[in-house]
């Protein structure tokens, strides 16, 4: 690379220590590793290269303050332990949505040692402009063009050294599903990473612009922008310095285009006078443009884009149709692509996740390994142990091995787990963006628009999370439709796979009700929400990637990843749920505390429930005292429910099994359960999400219209008295 | 009234006060006698107001008109009779008083309905100018009314929210980009560079395409 001068780094420089054979250990971050951050347009394969880089052992959390989730690891580049770190998927350093945000903020506050830019090697001339923006904002980048066999298929030929030498960066070609390229990327981060000149300064190279160009080195390039805005930029500077951990130019050049995030940052540091001019400026030079300024600066640094591709990109002649293109045109036409929706939901969601999960899989684990083997042996080994009012902790009635650990694990987990994989696969496959172009129209009636299919679609595996995706639509009055569909008319699949299988037990009639009921009141309740919630009719617009044969180790590790972030939320919930049920059912028997199921203070809440448990003809109180069989009351799997919907489901699904419940019952109660409020899970990120106000409106809500429809439902079924009573 | 022709005084006058209602001119206005003025305002073209003079709407447009031959006349004199420097102006001065009747449409027609004069300033357009750009732009149109399959090239996008156009911008819909129309119901889709995207008939509505080998 070229020998040119360095820009200084804002961050102290680490100084290496005998002890130390690496000579970048980074004090400062929590980890004392150095971070690196991968960050690129969504759909460009960052996450599959951040699984090749970290393997494994990756922790997916949120990042702090918001519900975007972060996935970070480790891994040793050049013979130094690193902390790398996977981003929200990014089209630009100027934010539009709550992602974007995050990874702009993760850029800005962790001080990054090294940030991948991963792009789609195919569409280089789109995402190479971000490229440029990184090295505008001054930060140290290498470049990966991935999914390079993807490309070179289409008859695109890189060269990749010059690129490089254009930039500045170290550029490397990849395939990231198949492996090439990785162990050069690894072996060029770490030499970026930690060569010990690198330490103090990090490592872009960066050329001296020609004399008289006020626009400061970017790598090897010089972008230069209007003089008008050159000129607008140069007084900001002068005025605000360099606030943050980004360069000058790159801070102006983001708030001539309107930047509420950076203005808030310079606010906080800038005087009052300061900002005030600032934003004169700004106002000024926007006045001075027919178009918007961020128009004109982005079709500015496209132009830089394109001159450097038509150097070092050798692009196929005509415009090529990907591969698969007819399976695509299928999928996204109007008549024949409805009956393949339809096709994919029987199979991958009612066939594999109803069928063989909920049912097949549910009962060789409930029944087989854990009624037959688990729980009888450990019921002896505790019961031999400790005394009765201590041992029902544990393996009685509600035990916490008994019943939560056995729900969790023998009901809730195989069907999540099944249906996680079924959506993983269709995010792999491409099919999900197709899907919401074809249902686009129809989501518009309810306010939706197509996009929303996504969220609305994971819900059917997890409420919870789907509600915390929700971010990626555009619109508040979106956000707040969705949240209140999620929390009312769409099952999660430990529900469904329950409701499923009893529903499909009783009869096709009782399935066919049940469906239709919740679709009635899903179309019902959007229809209302779109009339009464005002807000501007939302755009659709979605980026369809090409259809691909989805990876089984990518599918498998994204599956894994969800499966374990969900069981980790919902294993404490179940053992809580069991432990409240035993306190409850504790109530004094002769001066002693006994374990009494439906006595004690649950027993007192299950009679105060046990209205609206007669009012969709479930158990009362009363009918347990006649049937000692019974383990619940309708009041309890209405309070467990809120625990978890799912557990309330199992609950259900322990009834059925006994055989305690009528058809009308078992379509009542699934009717009502599906429509009842969110578990506790989900109140709290719709808390978190939509305000406490919003949040308990829709709760108080959700509940009426549940227990109103099984109601009604119920008086229907008996008046008819199609299904017997 | 409106085919009346002014005297080439009050037409000059007209023309520095355009100038500097609308185009920022800072300089003096050119003397007019009293007859001038009293042109002026019997013919309502301008009033005054503050001890200053304010073009009506009637005199904005007569302005308008006498500007744009004024411009005509230049670019006429530069380009193809080749007179150059002070000259332009002296003999334009002369010249533009005799472009009446839509002898200036014709002019404007010959000279391929240039948008400045030689000094770089605007000609405002005539109702030639505005007959040509219709037929320009039928050429243009919006990405909804294609026809499946059909391809052209991104002319512009209208979209009135600068976050969408930014968003369809950084899926590679910019302004210059080669575009194929693949399908357009439910929802349209088309492909640019090696993206396709999808995009509602309304969004569609907002992106300008210049057709590909126009029938």
């Amino acid at each position: 690379m070229t020998t040119l001068p360095r820009l200084p780094r804002p961050t102290a420089p680490t100084a290496p220590t005998a002890k130390d054979p690496c000579p970048c250990a980074e004090p400062a971050r929590a980890s004392g590793h150095p971070l690196l951050a991968i960050i690129g347009c969504p759909n460009v394969g960052k996450s599959v290269i951040f699984n090749r880089l970290t393997g494994a052992y990756v922790t997916v959390s949120n990042y702090p303050g918001t519900t975007v989730e972060v996935s970070r690891g480790h891994t040793t580049v050049g013979g130094c332990a690193v902390e790398v770190v996977d981003t929200p998927g990014m089209y630009a350093l100027l934010p539009i949505t709550e992602e974007e945000a995050v990874a702009r903020r993760l850029l800005l506050e962790e001080h990054p040692r090294q940030v991948l830019h991963v792009v789609d090697a195919k569409n280089l001339q789109r995402m190479l402009p971000m490229t440029l923006q990184l090295l505008e904002a001054d930060l140290p980048v290498t470049l990966a063009l991935n999914m390079l066999d993807e490309a070179e298929e289409l008859g695109f030929r890189f060269d990749a050294a010059e690129l490089g030498r254009a930039l500045g960066i170290p550029v490397l070609g990849t395939a990231g599903a198949s492996g090439r390229g990785i162990a050069e990327l690894r072996a060029a981060l770490g030499a970026a990473m930690t060569a010990r000149a690198e330490c103090a300064e990090y490592n872009s190279a960066a050329p001296v612009c020609a004399e008289g160009d006020s626009a400061t080195p970017v790598g090897g390039v010089c972008i230069t922008y209007d003089a008008r805005i050159e000129r607008a930029v140069g007084a900001i500077i002068a005025l605000i310095g360099r606030p943050a951990a980004l360069a000058e130019r790159a801070l102006a050049l983001l708030l001539l285009q309107g930047d509420a995030e950076i203005e808030a940052l310079v606010a906080a540091r800038a005087s009052p006078a300061a900002l005030a001019q600032v934003r004169a400026i700004v106002a000024e030079t926007a006045a001075q443009f027919a178009q918007p300024l961020r128009i004109v600066i982005a079709l500015r640094r496209q132009a830089v884009a394109n001159d450097i591709i038509a150097r070092t990109v050798q692009a196929p002649a005509e415009q090529q149709r990907p591969k698969l293109e007819w399976l695509s045109q299928l999928l996204m036409h109007p008549l024949a692509g409805l009956p393949v929706v339809a096709l994919v939901l029987y199979f991958g969601i009612y066939q594999f996740v109803g069928m063989f999960g909920a049912g097949t899989l549910v009962g060789l684990l409930e029944e087989n390994l854990f009624g037959g083997i688990i729980n009888p042996w450990l019921t002896s080994v505790i019961e031999g142990w400790l005394p009765p009012l201590w041992s029902n902790l544990f393996v009685g009635e509600y035990g916490i091995f008994t019943l939560g650990i056995t729900y969790a694990v023998a009901i809730v987990l195989p069907i999540v787990g099944l249906f996680f994989l079924v959506f993983s696969l269709m995010e792999d496959s491409g099919y999900l963006p197709r899907l919401a172009m074809l249902i686009d129209r129809i989501f518009k009636q309810i306010g939706l628009n197509g996009r929303a299919v996504i969220p609305l679609v994971l819900g059917f595996g997890c409420d919870t999370m789907a509600t915390m995706t929700t971010r990626v639509l555009e619109t508040r009055r979106e956000r707040i439709i969705v949240t209140l569909l999620l929390a009312l008319a769409i099952p999660c699949s430990a529900q469904s796979g329950v409701f499923l299988g009893m529903l499909s037990q009783v009869g096709p009639a009782a399935l066919g009700i049940y469906v239709a009921v919740i679709v009635l009141i899903f179309l019902t309740v959007g229809l209302l929400a779109a009339k009464v919630l005002p807000g501007q009719r939302p755009h659709f617009y979605i980026e369809l990637p090409p259809l691909r044969l989805p990876r089984i180790s990518n599918v498998l590790v994204k599956t894994y990843t969800r499966l374990e972030w969900y069981f980790i939320e919902v294993l404490p919930l179940f053992i809580l749920a069991s432990v409240l049920l035993w306190l409850g059912s504790l109530t004094l028997q002769g001066g002693q505390l006994a374990f009494v199921p439906h006595a004690g203070l649950f027993g007192a809440i299950e009679r105060a429930l046990d209205p609206l448990a007669a009012l969709i003809g479930l158990p009362t109180t009363a009918d347990v005292a006649q049937n000692p069989a019974l383990k619940f009351t309708g009041g309890t799997i209405l309070l467990t429910g809120f625990f978890r919907r799912d557990f309330g489901a199992a609950g259900l699904a322990d009834l059925f099994a006994d055989g305690l419940l009528s058809p009308v019952q078992v379509v009542v109660s699934a009717v009502t359960f599906t429509l009842f409020l969110p578990c506790i899970a989900q109140f709290l990120v719709m808390k978190k999400e939509r305000g406490l106000r919003t949040a308990l409106g829709m709760a108080a809500f959700v509940l009426i219209i549940s227990f109103g429809a099984g109601a009604l439902l119920r008086v229907m079924l008996m008046a008819t008295g199609w299904m017997g009573r | 009234m409106s085919h009346q022709h002014l005297s080439p005084e009050v037409e000059d006058y007209l023309e520095h006060l355009y100038m500097r209602q609308h185009e920022g001119y800072t300089g003096e206005l050119p003397a007019l006698s009293d007859r001038g003025m009293g042109e002026l305002l019997r013919h309502h073209l301008a009033v005054l107001e503050d001890g200053g003079v304010t073009l009506t709407q009637d005199g904005l447009a007569k302005a308008e008109r006498a500007v744009r031959r004024h411009r005509l006349a230049e670019r006429l004199l530069h380009d193809v009779i080749d007179v150059h420097g002070r000259d332009v102006d002296h003999a334009a001065c002369e010249f533009e008083h005799s472009l009446h009747h839509g002898v200036d449409e014709h002019i404007c027609t010959l000279l391929g309905h240039p948008k400045t004069c030689p000094h770089g300033r605007a000609i405002p357009p005539g109702p030639c100018c505005r007959e040509q750009k219709r037929a320009a732009d039928a050429a243009i149109a919006p990405l909804s009314t294609m026809k499946k399959d059909e391809r052209g090239t991104i002319a512009y996008l209208s979209s009135r929210q600068p976050e969408t156009v930014q968003k369809l911008m950084a899926l590679g819909a910019l302004p210059g980009a080669a575009v194929h129309v693949i399908q357009l119901f439910p929802s349209v889709v088309f492909q640019v560079g090696q993206t396709q995207i999808a995009v509602d008939s309304a969004l569609a509505g907002d992106i300008y395409v210049r057709r590909a080998g126009e029938r």
